[in-house]
Order: C-alpha cells, then sequence, then structure tokens
C-alpha cells in the first residue's frame, strides 16, 4: 500500500474521533433516544472511514464501513439502540485504535477481533437489513483540505439512455482517465451499453477534481456523475444499481454532480483544526515572554526620555504584545473536558470490574487549564477516581441496605476561582473512617499516639506514603502507594489537595490549581526598597491606610471595605522588615480561598507583565512566592503567592491573636 | 581521577582561606550588582540577581561556610555556578570576597583532606591543593549545596578554646 505522506494529521483526527466515538456512546447508553448523540456518532463513523480511505489505510476503511452502516440503521430507526450495540461500538473503537497502531508499525492485523465485531453488528442489524437505505459513499470531508498527494477517486458514472446516442463511451472516459495517473475499470461492461450498467473507474492522481469531471464533459448530460474520495469499498453485498428510470429527466447537469462534492468541502472547513507539536507552542511561550520583557525596558527607556514621536509607536507596541501574548497563551489553554472523556470509558469498564452500578458526572467541561497542567494531571485524577470507585463508593446491595440508591455517583467538576482552578471529586460513598485512618498510622509509626490532630489533619494522613486502609488489596487499588504521588504530583504543580469526609455520606477531594501561565498580569508593588508582583486576577481593590485608620482599630488589623470588616496585614510585618513607614500606606484587598484579604504595602506602582520565572529550589521552602520576573531596568522582582502569604498571616495572627482571615465575624 | 592528569581550578577567597572550584562548574563572574531579598528566606540566600534574563538565586558563601560577615567591597564577586542537585542542574551565585585566577593542578598533587583535625568539614571537601605556600582548598561544590550545615565543621566559638 502507498504509505501516505501525512499520516499526523490522520493520526490526530483519528484521535479525536474515537474521544468523540466514545463520548457519543457511553451517553447513548443512558440515553438511548438522544438523537443528535446519534448522529454525532455515526458521523464520527462516516468520517473515519472517509479519512482512512484517504490515506489508504484500507483495513479501518473496511472495518468502519460495517459500524457506520449500523448505526445508519439506527439512525433510520429500524434498529433500536441496545446496550450490546453500544458495547460494540465501544470495542470497534478499541478496535480502530488498535488497527492504527498495527498499520502503523506495518504489522498485519489479526482478522479475529475485528471479524467478532462484524459479526456481533451483523447479528444485531439481520432484521434491520431489509430497511437499509442505498449505501451512501462516503463523502470525504477532506476533500478541500486533502494535500496535493496521490488520492485515489472512485468514479461512477450511471449513463443514462441519452448516452446511446452519443460519440463517447466508456472506453473513450477510460482512457481520459487514465491521462491523470493509474487507471482501473471497475466492472460495469461497455460492451453492454443498452444494459445501462454504471461505468466504474478507480483512478489514483494528484490531479484535482475537477479535472475528472473534464474528462466527463462530454457524456456529463447524459447521466449521473459520482466522484468519491479514497474509498475502497463499493460494498460487496451492494445490490446491482437499479436501471434507471426511461422516464427520468433527462440526467443530471454536470452542475449537480459538482454540488454533491460542495457539501463535503463545507463541513470540512467548518471544523478546520491544525496540530501542532507542544514543544514548538513551548518555544513560542518563551519567545513571547522574551518579548514582553523587552517591551517594558522598552518602555522604560521610553519613560526615561519622553521622546513625544515615540509615544504612539510604543503604546501601539505595548497593546500588540499583550493581545499576541493573550494569543499565544490561548493556544496552550485547553478545555479540561478533553481529560474528562476518557474518565466516562473508565468509570464505565471499572463498574463491570469492581461489580459496582457507578454513574460519573460531571461539570464545567469547558474550563480551560494550561495544556502542560493537565497533561500532568491525568494520572493523579485517574487515581483518585479509582480509589474513589474501589474504596469509596459500596456494592450495590451494601448501599440499598444503607438507604442510598443502588448507582453510586461520583462528580467531577472544574471551575474558575480567582487565578486558581478547583477541581473537586465527590462520591457519594461511605467516607473516609477518621479513626480506622488514626489507628492505622499510629500502628504504622506515622504519627505518635498522642497526638492531637483536627480531622483534617487525619485524613490528610492518608496522602502518606504506604498508609491505605482498605482492608482487602484489589487488582485497582490499595497498596498503599497512590495518594502520596497524587499529593506529590499536585504539589509540584504548585497545587494544593484538601480532603473532606462524612462518614456514610462520601468523600471530596478538591484540588487547587494555579492556572500556571507563564506570563500573567500582576500588579506591581513596593514594601521597603523591594518590589513585588500580585497576581492581577485576585486583586480586588486599592485603598489608602492612614496612620489615623490603623490606629483606631485598638491595633486589631481590620479594615472596613464597603461597610465589611477585612483583615488586613502589613508585608512589611510579614516579611519582618524594620517598621518606616509613610503616614499613608497602600491596602490591596485580594481575594484567596473566597476570602478578602488585606495586604499593605508601601506604594502601588501599577499594572505589570509578569514573566514568571521559577524560584528554584532553593527557595523551595519559601511559601510565600511563587516566582519571580525580571523587571524593565533589569531588577528582579518576587511575585507574591497570595495563598502562602495568607497562611502565613493566619499563622502569625494564631501567635498574636489578631484575627486571621477565617476568623472574620 | 584518571587520564587527565591536570585540571583546572578558580580559586577565590574569603577571608584568609583560599578555595577553589573545578572550572567546569563555573559559568560565569560577575560584579557585585543589586541583589533583590527574597523576604523569609533562611539568611545565607541573599536573594536573586538577573544574570542574562534569568533570576538566579544568590548564596552568601561566607554564611553558608559558617564563617562570619564582612560588609561587601569593591572585589566582592558573584562566582555563577552550576551544579547538580538531587539529578537537577541548579544555576546559583555564590558571594566570594575575592576571586583570584584560575589555577592548574596536578591531580596527583591533591591529596585526601585528613580526617580528623580539619577546620572543615572533610565530605563536603574534594581535596587539598597547594599554591605556592598555600594551602588550596578543593570544594565538593555540589556536597556543600546539598547540605543543609556549614562547611564549618564546629561553630566558631568551639574553635577558638
Amino acid at each position: 500500500m502507498a504509505v501516505p505522506i501525512d499520516l499526523t494529521t490522520f493520526i490526530g483526527e483519528v484521535d479525536d474521533l474515537l474521544e468523540k466515538v466514545e463520548a457519543s456512546a457511553l451517553a447513548l447508553e443512558s440515553h438511548p433516544d438522544d438523537a443528535e448523540r446519534m448522529n454525532e456518532l455515526f458521523r464520527a463513523f462516516h468520517t473515519l472511514k472517509g479519512s482512512a480511505g484517504v490515506v489508504g489505510l484500507t483495513s479501518i476503511a473496511r472495518f468502519t464501513h460495517h459500524v457506520e452502516s449500523a448505526l445508519d440503521h439506527v439512525r433510520s430507526g429500524a434498529l433500536a439502540l441496545s446496550p450490546a450495540l453500544v458495547q460494540c461500538v465501544l470495542a470497534a473503537k478499541d478496535h480502530v485504535a488498535a488497527l492504527l497502531a498495527a498499520e502503523l508499525r506495518g504489522v498485519a492485523v489479526a482478522a479475529g477481533p475485528g471479524d467478532a465485531i462484524i459479526a456481533r453488528l451483523a447479528g444485531l442489524t439481520a432484521n434491520a437489513a431489509d430497511t437499509a437505505t442505498a449505501l451512501v459513499f462516503a463523502a470525504v470531508p477532506a476533500a478541500a483540505t486533502a494535500p496535493r498527494a496521490e488520492v485515489d477517486y472512485f468514479i461512477e458514472f450511471r449513463p443514462g439512455p441519452e448516452i446511446a446516442s452519443m460519440d463517447v463511451g466508456a472506453d473513450a472516459i477510460f482512457d481520459g482517465l487514465r491521462g491523470l495517473g493509474p487507471c482501473e475499470r471497475l466492472g460495469g461492461d461497455p460492451s453492454d451499453a443498452g444494459a445501462l450498467a454504471p461505468w466504474r473507474f478507480q483512478v489514483t492522481t494528484r490531479r484535482d477534481v475537477a479535472e475528472i469531471h473534464d474528462v466527463f464533459i462530454f457524456v456529463a448530460s447524459a447521466g449521473e456523475l459520482q466522484i468519491d474520495q479514497g474509498m475502497t469499498m463499493f460494498v460487496d453485498d451492494e445490490p446491482a444499481p437499479a436501471p434507471v428510470a426511461p422516464a427520468l429527466p433527462s440526467a443530471a447537469p454536470s452542475g449537480a454532480a459538482a454540488s454533491r462534492v460542495a457539501p463535503a468541502r463545507s463541513s470540512a472547513a467548518a471544523r478546520s483544526t491544525v496540530r501542532v507539536s507542544s514543544e514548538r507552542l513551548d518555544q513560542l511561550v518563551k519567545l513571547i515572554g522574551e518579548l514582553v520583557i523587552t517591551q517594558s525596558r522598552l518602555q522604560q527607556v521610553h519613560s526615561q526620555h519622553a521622546i513625544a514621536e515615540l509615544a504612539g509607536p510604543v503604546e501601539a507596541f505595548e497593546r500588540l504584545i499583550g493581545d499576541l501574548r493573550d494569543g499565544v497563551l490561548g493556544l496552550r489553554m485547553v478545555p479540561i473536558g478533553t481529560m474528562f472523556g476518557r474518565f466516562h470509558r473508565l468509570v464505565h469498564d471499572l463498574s463491570a470490574d469492581l461489580a459496582k452500578d457507578v454513574e460519573l458526572v460531571t461539570a464545567g467541561d469547558d474550563t480551560e487549564l494550561d495544556k502542560t497542567v493537565i497533561d500532568q494531571l491525568g494520572d493523579a485524577l485517574l487515581h483518585i477516581l479509582r480509589n474513589s470507585m474501589d474504596h469509596g463508593l459500596e456494592a450495590p446491595g451494601e448501599r440499598i441496605a444503607a438507604g442510598k440508591p443502588a448507582r453510586g455517583t461520583v462528580r467531577l467538576a472544574a471551575a474558575h476561582e480567582g487565578a486558581h482552578v478547583v477541581i473537586t471529586i465527590a462520591d457519594d460513598g461511605r467516607g473516609i473512617d477518621a479513626t480506622a485512618v488514626r489507628r492505622k498510622a499510629e500502628a504504622q509509626g506515622l504519627i505518635a499516639p498522642d497526638a492531637v490532630l483536627s480531622e483534617q489533619e487525619t485524613l490528610a494522613l492518608i496522602m502518606r506514603p504506604g498508609l491505605s486502609t482498605s482492608r482487602a488489596v484489589t487488582e485497582v487499588s490499595g497498596r498503599g502507594v497512590g495518594m502520596d504521588v497524587v499529593k506529590r504530583t499536585i504539589e509540584s504543580l504548585r497545587g494544593t489537595i484538601a480532603i473532606s469526609s462524612r462518614a456514610g455520606a462520601g468523600t471530596t477531594l478538591r484540588l487547587t490549581l494555579p492556572l500556571t501561565l507563564a506570563i500573567i498580569d500582576g500588579l506591581l508593588v513596593e514594601v521597603d526598597s523591594g518590589r513585588f508582583i500580585m497576581p492581577m486576577a485576585a486583586v480586588m481593590e486599592n485603598l489608602e491606610l492612614t496612620h489615623a485608620e490603623r490606629c483606631a482599630h485598638n491595633g486589631r488589623n481590620m479594615i472596613a471595605v464597603r461597610g465589611e470588616l477585612v483583615p488586613y496585614v502589613r508585608l512589611r510585618d510579614l516579611f519582618a522588615l524594620p517598621d518606616a513607614a509613610a503616614a499613608i500606606e497602600c491596602v490591596v484587598v485580594v481575594g484567596v480561598d473566597g476570602a478578602r484579604v488585606g495586604l499593605v504595602v508601601d506604594r502601588v506602582v501599577g499594572l505589570h507583565q509578569t514573566v514568571i520565572q521559577p524560584l528554584g529550589m532553593f527557595y523551595r521552602g519559601v511559601e510565600m512566592f511563587s516566582g519571580t520576573t525580571i523587571m524593565g531596568d533589569g531588577r528582579v522582582a518576587m511575585i507574591l503567592d497570595l495563598a502562602g502569604t495568607v497562611r502565613r498571616m493566619t499563622a502569625a495572627s494564631a501567635l498574636s491573636s489578631y484575627p486571621g482571615p477565617q476568623g472574620t465575624q | 581521577m584518571s587520564a587527565d592528569l591536570v585540571a583546572s581550578f578558580l580559586t577565590f577567597k574569603l577571608g584568609d582561606e583560599l578555595f577553589a572550584i573545578d572550572v567546569a562548574q563555573v559559568r560565569e563572574i560577575l560584579d557585585l550588582t543589586e541583589i533583590t531579598r527574597v523576604p523569609t528566606a533562611p539568611p545565607y540566600m541573599r536573594g536573586v540577581v538577573n544574570v542574562r534574563g534569568s533570576a538566579v538565586p544568590v548564596v552568601d558563601l561566607r554564611h553558608k561556610f559558617g564563617l562570619p560577615a564582612t560588609a561587601d567591597t569593591v572585589n566582592t564577586r558573584i562566582v555563577v555556578i552550576e551544579v547538580d542537585l538531587d539529578g537537577e542542574l541548579t544555576v546559583l551565585g555564590g558571594l566570594a570576597d575575592s576571586v583570584h585566577e584560575v589555577l592548574e593542578l596536578e591531580r596527583a598533587q591533591i591529596r585526601e583532606p585528613p580526617r580528623l583535625a580539619m577546620r572543615w568539614r572533610a565530605e563536603m571537601i574534594a581535596g587539598l591543593g597547594k599554591k605556592d605556600d598555600q594551602f588550596v582548598i578543593v570544594l565538593d561544590i555540589a556536597r556543600v549545596f546539598a547540605s543543609d550545615q556549614t562547611l564549618l565543621a564546629e561553630p566558631p566559638l568551639a574553635e577558638a578554646s
């Protein structure tokens, strides 16, 4: 088989389509009447078939064809969507992936599993077969985007009665097609023109499809021309085409034939995506970072020299770079739903393995997160889900006995919260037995027997290496490795993880992750001689704080913001800097974990596009800063980690009886 | 200590003591510039400095080695080194009182540090060399920075007795 030139595009497309297949199939399992989903499923297989044909992977094209026709029966209402069919479709999805992998390695594919699936499909569709609508030839969406590579065209011309009066016969057409490239005649005996059998050809060419139309230009008015790209099958069992009724108005003009191709083209344009390797994106992000720094340097120089003519360009430059930055960073943002998709399948398969009835409910699928974060998060979430299903959720019998619905629910939700993305995984299972955790931790010497732990702290013990409360080690989980790895992963992403649980009611894990963009909008502030950046996304407002106001609250660090008391802390104090404050300081009110907190600085300088650089391992223990950035003048500013700052503030206020952020009211 | 018999070392001074680092680990030497302090960091971490667009942490070597602090002078330099810490290549700057020269030492001349009666922690030292009449302490820089301990074996007070 001719090895297609650009398989990467195809592979990417297949991945997307298979993901869609899985999502649709699983959705249809619970809502068999969802026509939209059904169409999506059908279209996915349809496109798969077409694209596989285009790149010459006949094994995939042939196989998907069978699935497609079965689904078409469902679509037309001839066949009901049964769970068995969904299973078949899922198996087919896996088989397509296997076929692709085998093709890529150049390995012959065992016919067994594929044939088994086809046989099952055939069994399911047997009674629906007679209602089969005329088999659609794949209209190939790739038509518009196909590279000028060699493409197989399958051409069918159904001559009308007028053909007899024409000078041009099938032989002449065949000669014409051979001029475009290697051509084969596929049945349809031209010598017997009276039978009006369709003329079929297969031509392999780099030319445009229009040139094929040109070959038929003289006969186009006397018949119906259909040109399909890359389809390898004129279905074996297709009944002989119905002879064209003599009464047929004198056939379709060539314009009709052309318009048949057109819808395929427009559908290709509708979902046009470009796949780019992530290294290239990272490189781009890095360059943007340097550009932003250079730009702020330019601005600095400009503000020092104040050349009037420069003001316009410098301003335009700043705006353009800002847009460019947002655009480039947006490229790396991926909706988290892409990851949720595969969890549906996991839950589906796992519930069968564990003999539990589990429903996965997702929310916030369109929450966008940096792709690098999503990539690293996948395994951690997978592990948490497995834990929930294996340990958290009870078997159906036990659930009914406890007065719960037999079907367990795992909720997976993502949402933006300020500069963070919060992902919660909640199950309605038995919850974590805090006393058991404690017992086990004591037995293993992880904590002292007399240690005083809050419930939060006790539950957090399950994330210590080696601790697992599961009595039985199952295939799935319970070996005591895992949650510590999850915790490490989350922390390496500069995120936090919190567990809450109620006995009998379920467990909720809450992951808080920074958006970890390489560049953020920051508010530049000064404290003493140092300059610091606060992530703009968390900043709510700025206020002035006079010395008098500071004293008015009896030394309690609270300030009235729109009639509400907000606790504040002076960064000077937190940073242990000498107290040499001006009469008027600034309070920057930020939102952290749903609470408002005021941070007192000497001066607010202004907005600053901040290219984040990691602090490196030497500053790993410093929780108040999440990174550094280089300023326009070459100096370094520290980026405040607001959550860490608030933790520090709470710790400090616990010592000195200041009310912490939680202590409001 | 195999084939190549001679190795090059960058020597620098802290107080009267002459130290040496393998030149392969030295990236560049900078004049003292403005160092951005990182509040709440341990005292031996002087802060971060901009080295060609990257923020590089600066370690006060005097403090790290357990020597008494002195004011920076015109001779104070930041020696930017690359060191493998926990399998991670880390770039950091070390503050030295002054930087001297690149010294070639025959490997054979570098002696094992004596285990006993040493002012410095033996495990952080690759060996002792000699330049004219002065001893040169060849540092195992990765060990120095991987540890929380000072290079000085005993606190200064105990040494005086």
